[in-house]
């Protein structure tokens, strides 16, 4: 019996039953983002209620450093470049520049997460921690959601890599990373959000 | 059509009357002692009454189709394939379409009217008295009078009364039904309400909003007096031995239950402002919601 | 080492809450003894629990339900009966009892009753209607399911460890808060919450791509059942509204755990806040329980008035529409926050601009049953019965949403009828209706129709004998969750309001009485046919029950309703020239596992147990790890095998005719 797109593909048919499920696989990721991004969107408005309920605490000014917040921003972008030649590379059924990419991926990516754990820290360390005031709830959890979702990120990029290392660019494999590459832009998207929202703002 | 809107509107009041007749003058929101509740009841009757236009049709058919067409009723049209028909269609979008505008244009003018900030037009100034709800009673303060009360409000009648309402704990909502509806009542901000009685009367306010173990206990006297009596009233409270000073109010704030009518002779000056500001510190908290940023 | 739980955890405070523990405990220790009684456990596992076919899960789904639906219930005539005896003096329970209960009856009905209920029934029938072999992700699917198992493993546990929360069913801040909550109870409601509204979103996931993508060959969007275009636009409305009840959740529970200060009333919080992302989801979220259920009328009214739907095309733009619309009157719910009378206007406006959708739907039903046959099986006389009283029910909510209305009304017991007036005709009647409809398909023998009238009659009676004495109260002034009062006046109306709970429960007893006589009657009434009702759509082309790969053949669709295409030109069941191989996904103890585990990872977020936190959410990442890397998730059925299945079916078949 023939298959046809945007039908079952849990029988029959040739090569096509492959690029289905990853069809279907990517559209329910894509949904998924959209509801993640429902979440920041839900976080980026209550910060935006929140900003100026310092309660007589520090504000944005006095906390925030643009420098620290550019290489964060650095970072991300160029992680989502590297990405991007992962991508590339996979697509090439290069598995060595897959890996390499994916390892320059992880590095860039673990050093933004460094720059927000220090940032937090830093903060928090100075009286400023999220219970501190609204404002810095708000702070805290619309950044630290971000961070969370990166470092998911980031371990999803060593399980990739151990699938690679193992199984090779298989079909289930590439279309993994493709997810994985979705995601990842997406974290740099909710990043340049954030910089504009709240750093840029918060230092004017 | 408009009159069969009045005659069925006449039929909805006879019903009312008939039901308020009937004993049940207990039903206070069908019942109104004051121009605003009064309003807001007869926006009630309006759009009942424009509603039943659809609704009793609807409820008429469904039980007559059910009958009718009855699989044992073969005496009854059977016509399985129609399904359609773009003229049915457009009625079906149009009736509850031509009903919802109708009650659209109550609504918008009503909820303008009737807005809770807006005050009372009248000639009389309105008397102002400042509302706290707190853990399980309530507290006015009269800022004119330079008195306050405990679960007892005291308000002269057919003078508009100016509320301004804030919680000293979680949030409450303060509902008079014979007088004025309801509004929350929320710690770092302020709410109002406006209310005016016609008659002296003695109504019963409460807290709807669930707040813990003693919210049952919550609820609290209004007094509608006579410009007199109210005189009085205030008199009577300017000679209660109790002062409301802060360490006063500090122990009234605590939890309590079934607290007794209370009165202060004098209150300590803008209590009620450092209520409020007792939650928002430095920073700005205007008047009220998140939605309403903007308010006269 | 157990973090705040200690021995005070016992519900010994009173006997009441002593014998619900007990209860729970007793019920649950008894199902399992029966099951290991009947040797049922391997079974169990291999079958079902560990089963990611969309049949099993939906049934499974409907059992959690109807299981909570005997909870929620539970708590409903208890608050009944507190009111009716509370006139100037305590009744039988005291206020922090109470107020549990109105809490854990909100929460249970609306998350783990009627969301399971709705998952339960689109699970079941939605993949049959559009002819497809399994939901796009059978997986995922196992793993919502066990995801709001242990939510609502954590409401029942509550009842036996710490207690539930006091504050409503929306959690209110700042009441909710530390400060003045600083028991585990909202920390229960919070997580229960969380986990379950999870699987939500993944079940909203699941079932937009398998419709959108997984529609049998020549099935149109306009030529899908109506109650797979609820379960569509229900699905879109779970992706995009459960993240706002996420959100809500999480930051009430990071300004529990963690000292933040989102909502409380000091330290720059915001309460107002809570109350608007609650209500994104919460508006939503009654159209996510309502229109799966306006989907079910349209198939039962369609079917038993032996009638083509009237105005498919209407039906779906009103579908549509409820859905755009539903995220532009949160608002309504808090009209008495004090907003400027533009914005109260606008929402109010708009949320009678729902009512024109929602109308022309009730229109669509009555012409439907207009020059029909009607036959009177349980699931249309819920349907009759729901047409009628969700009319009223809309009224009052017109007169809600009217600002200077719900000045007067809101947060009344008027307000309680009103959605309980929804809620019960509108959502229970249609999964019941939707219950008895797809029975037989489910388990291959019809559902036994004397016991579920008599149900439907207990259950209508008591619902307006319940309810219309609260909207005569709520015209009294009387503000809901009142554990006791003092007006004399009120006390023979929420007597009568008891009486009507009372037959609700003879409804229910009912409801429990027909599962018994249809398993005592299941092979007087087996369905050979697979086609109980003579229907209409596809789901009631196949075998009942259906093989887990549903469709030998997948069928070709000609028009929005196959079978009765189908059987018009004569080619209903027919016979396959020959059959294929089908590949179906294996079973997998990942999801129960997971679900085990964020039970596990609740229960210690709770109770602050925080190694435990650390180890359930580890176990939880390495299943997922492990199973994602699983590239070996199916099996193979022969065409042999397939061939021997269809034959005995068709021999059945044969024999009968």
């Amino acid at each position: 019996m023939s298959t046809r797109p945007g039908t079952v593909a849990a029988h029959g048919g040739g090569g096509s039953e492959a690029a289905e499920i990853h069809d279907q696989r990517a559209l329910g990721f894509w949904l998924y983002l959209m509801s993640d991004a429902i979440i920041f969107a839900l976080l980026f408005m209550t910060y935006g209620i929140m900003v100026g309920n310092t309660d007589g605490g520090p504000t944005g000014k006095d906390l925030f450093s643009l420098s620290n917040a550019a290489y964060e921003t650095a970072l991300l972008l160029v992680s989502s470049m590297t990405f991007g030649f992962a991508s590339l590379a996979a697509r090439d059924g290069n598995r060595g520049a897959v890996l390499g990419w994916l390892a320059i991926t992880f590095v860039l990516g673990a050093g933004f997460v460094f720059l927000e754990v220090r940032e937090f820290v830093g903060m928090i360390g100075a009286g400023a921690g999220p219970d501190r005031s609204g404002f810095l709830s708000a702070f805290f959890t619309l950044v630290g959601t971000h961070g969370v979702h990166v470092s998911t990120g980031l371990i999803w990029i060593l399980i990739m890599s151990g699938q690679i290392m193992v199984k090779g660019l298989t079909l289930p494999v590439t279309s993994r990373l493709f997810r994985l590459g979705l995601f990842w832009h997406f974290l740099d998207i909710a990043w340049v959000g954030i910089f504009s929202v709240v750093y840029l703002p918060g230092l004017m | 059509m408009t009159e069969v809107v009045k005659r069925a509107r006449r039929w909805a009041t006879a019903i009312g009357v008939a039901l308020l007749a009937g004993g049940c003058d207990r039903m206070v929101v069908l019942n109104p002692k004051g121009p605003i509740a009064d309003a807001e009841r007869g926006l009630l009757f309006d759009a009942f009454t424009v509603m039943m236009l659809v609704i009793v049709p609807v409820i008429v058919m469904a039980f007559w189709f059910a009958w009718r067409y009855r699989a044992s009723n073969r005496s009854a049209r059977y016509e399985p394939k129609w399904s359609e028909s773009k003229l049915i269609d457009g009625i079906t979008w149009l009736i509850p379409a031509v009903i919802v505008i109708a009650v659209a244009v109550l609504v918008w003018r009503s909820t303008h009217k009737l807005d809770p900030y807006r005050p009372i037009a009248s000639d009389v100034p309105p008397l102002d008295i400042q509302v706290v709800g707190q853990d399980w009673k309530w507290l006015f303060i009269y800022p004119e009078q330079g008195v306050a009360s405990v679960n007892q409000m005291a308000i002269p009648a057919g003078r508009p009364i100016s509320l301004r309402i804030t919680s000293d704990t979680v949030m409450n909502s303060f509902y008079v039904p014979a007088l004025a509806g309801q509004i929350y009542a929320m710690a770092g901000m302020q709410t109002r309400l406006q209310m005016l009685a016609n008659q002296p009367g003695k109504f019963v306010g409460r807290n709807t909003q669930y707040s813990g173990d003693g919210f049952s206990d919550q609820f609290f006297e209004v007094l509608a007096m006579t410009p007199a009596e109210f005189d009085a009233w205030v008199a009577k409270a300017r000679q209660s031995p109790d002062k409301l000073d802060a360490p006063t109010y500090a122990r009234l704030a605590v939890r309590s239950r079934n607290v007794p009518f209370t009165f202060y002779s004098t209150v300590e000056p803008k209590l009620f402002d450092s209520i409020i500001a007792k939650y928002t510190h430095a920073h700005r908290m205007p008047e009220p919601a998140a939605a309403a940023p903007a308010r006269r | 080492m157990f973090g705040k739980l200690t021995i005070e955890a016992l519900p010994l405070y009173s006997a009441i809450a002593a014998g619900g523990a007990l209860v729970t405990v007793g019920g649950a220790a008894l199902v399992v003894l029966i099951i290991t009684w009947l040797r049922a456990w391997k079974y169990l596992w291999t079958e079902w629990l560990t089963s990611v076919d969309h049949k099993r899960i939906g049934v499974m789904y409907i059992v959690l339900a109807l299981i909570m639906l005997l909870r929620g219930f539970v708590d409903a005539i208890m608050m009944r009966t507190q009111q009716a005896m509370a006139l100037n003096s305590g009744g039988y329970l005291p206020p922090e009892h109470f107020d549990q209960i109105f809490s854990s009856h909100g929460t249970i009905m609306i998350f783990f009753m009627a969301m399971p209920f709705m998952t339960g029934l689109v699970n079941l029938a939605m993949p049959l209607q559009i002819g497809t072999r399994d939901v796009a992700f059978p997986f995922l699917n196992s793993l919502s399911l066990w995801l709001s198992a242990a939510g609502a493993g954590l409401v029942m546990v509550s009842l036996v460890i710490g207690k539930f929360s006091t504050a409503g069913w929306t959690g209110y801040p700042p009441y909710s808060g530390i400060e003045y909550n600083p028991g585990v109870g909202v920390d229960y409601w919070i997580w229960a919450l969380l986990i379950s509204g999870v699987g939500s979103t993944l079940s909203g996931i699941n079932f937009v791509v398998t419709i959108l993508k997984r529609r049998a060959p020549g099935m149109s969007l306009m030529r899908m059942t109506p109650f797979t275009w609820t379960a569509l636009v229900t699905s879109v409305l779970m992706i995009f509204a459960f993240p706002a009840l996420t959100v809500a959740c999480g930051l009430l529970a990071l300004d529990r755990l963690l000292g933040m200060h989102f909502f409380t009333n000091d330290h720059g919080g915001n309460m107002m806040n809570f109350v608007n992302l609650f209500w994104i989801w919460g508006h939503p979220e009654v159209y996510i329980l309502i229109l799966p259920a306006f989907g079910v009328f349209s198939e039962v009214v369609s079917t038993f008035a032996r009638k083509r739907l009237f105005g498919y095309e209407s039906l779906v733009y009103a579908t549509a529409a409820i859905g755009l619309l539903s995220f532009t009157v949160w608002l309504h719910h808090f009209f008495t926050m004090g907003s400027s009378a533009t914005v109260n206007a606008f929402f109010g406006i708009m949320t009678m601009v729902i009512a024109v959708p929602t109308g022309v739907k009730v229109f669509n039903w009555l012409l439907t049953m207009f020059r029909g046959r009607i036959t009177f099986h349980p699931s249309m006389l819920f349907t009759i019965g729901f047409i009628v009283t969700f009319v009223i029910g809309g009224m009052t909510g017109v007169l809600l949403a009217m600002p200077p209305a719900d000045f007067l009304l809101h947060n009344t017991t008027f307000l309680v009828a009103h959605f309980h007036n929804m809620i019960i005709p509108g959502v229970l009647f249609g999964y019941l209706a939707g219950y008895m409809y797809w029975f037989p398909k489910a388990f291959g023998f019809k559902i036994n129709e004397p016991w579920g009238v008599r149900a439907f009659w207990f259950w209508i009676v008591g619902f307006y004998l319940a309810f219309m004495p609260l909207y005569v109260l709520g015209f009294m002034g009387m503000p809901r969750r009142m554990e006791q009062y003092n007006d004399p006046a009120w006390a023979p109306w929420l007597m009568a309001a008891a009486a009507g709970a009372f037959l609700i429960l003879i409804g229910i007893a009912c409801l429990a009485m027909q599962v018994v006589a249809t398993f005592r009657d299941r092979r007087r009434d087996a369905d050979v046919t697979g086609d109980p009702y003579d229907g209409r759509t596809l789901e009631w082309a196949t075998a009942s029950p259906p093989p887990a790969y549903n469709f030998a053949i997948l069928p070709q669709i000609r028009d929005r309703e196959p079978l009765l295409d189908m059987k018009e030109r004569g080619v209903a069941w027919q016979k396959p020239a020959r059959y294929e191989d089908i590949e179906m996904p294996k079973s997998s103890a990942a999801g129960v596992v997971m679900g085990a585990f964020a039970f596990v990872l609740g229960f210690a977020m709770v109770w602050h147990i925080w190694w435990l936190v650390g180890a359930s959410a580890l176990v939880m990442w390495l299943t997922m790890i492990l199973r994602s890397s699983d590239d070996d998730q199916e099996y193979r059925l022969s065409a042999a095998e397939v061939a021997r299945i269809e034959e005995a079916r068709y021999r059945a078949l044969g024999s009968r005719a």
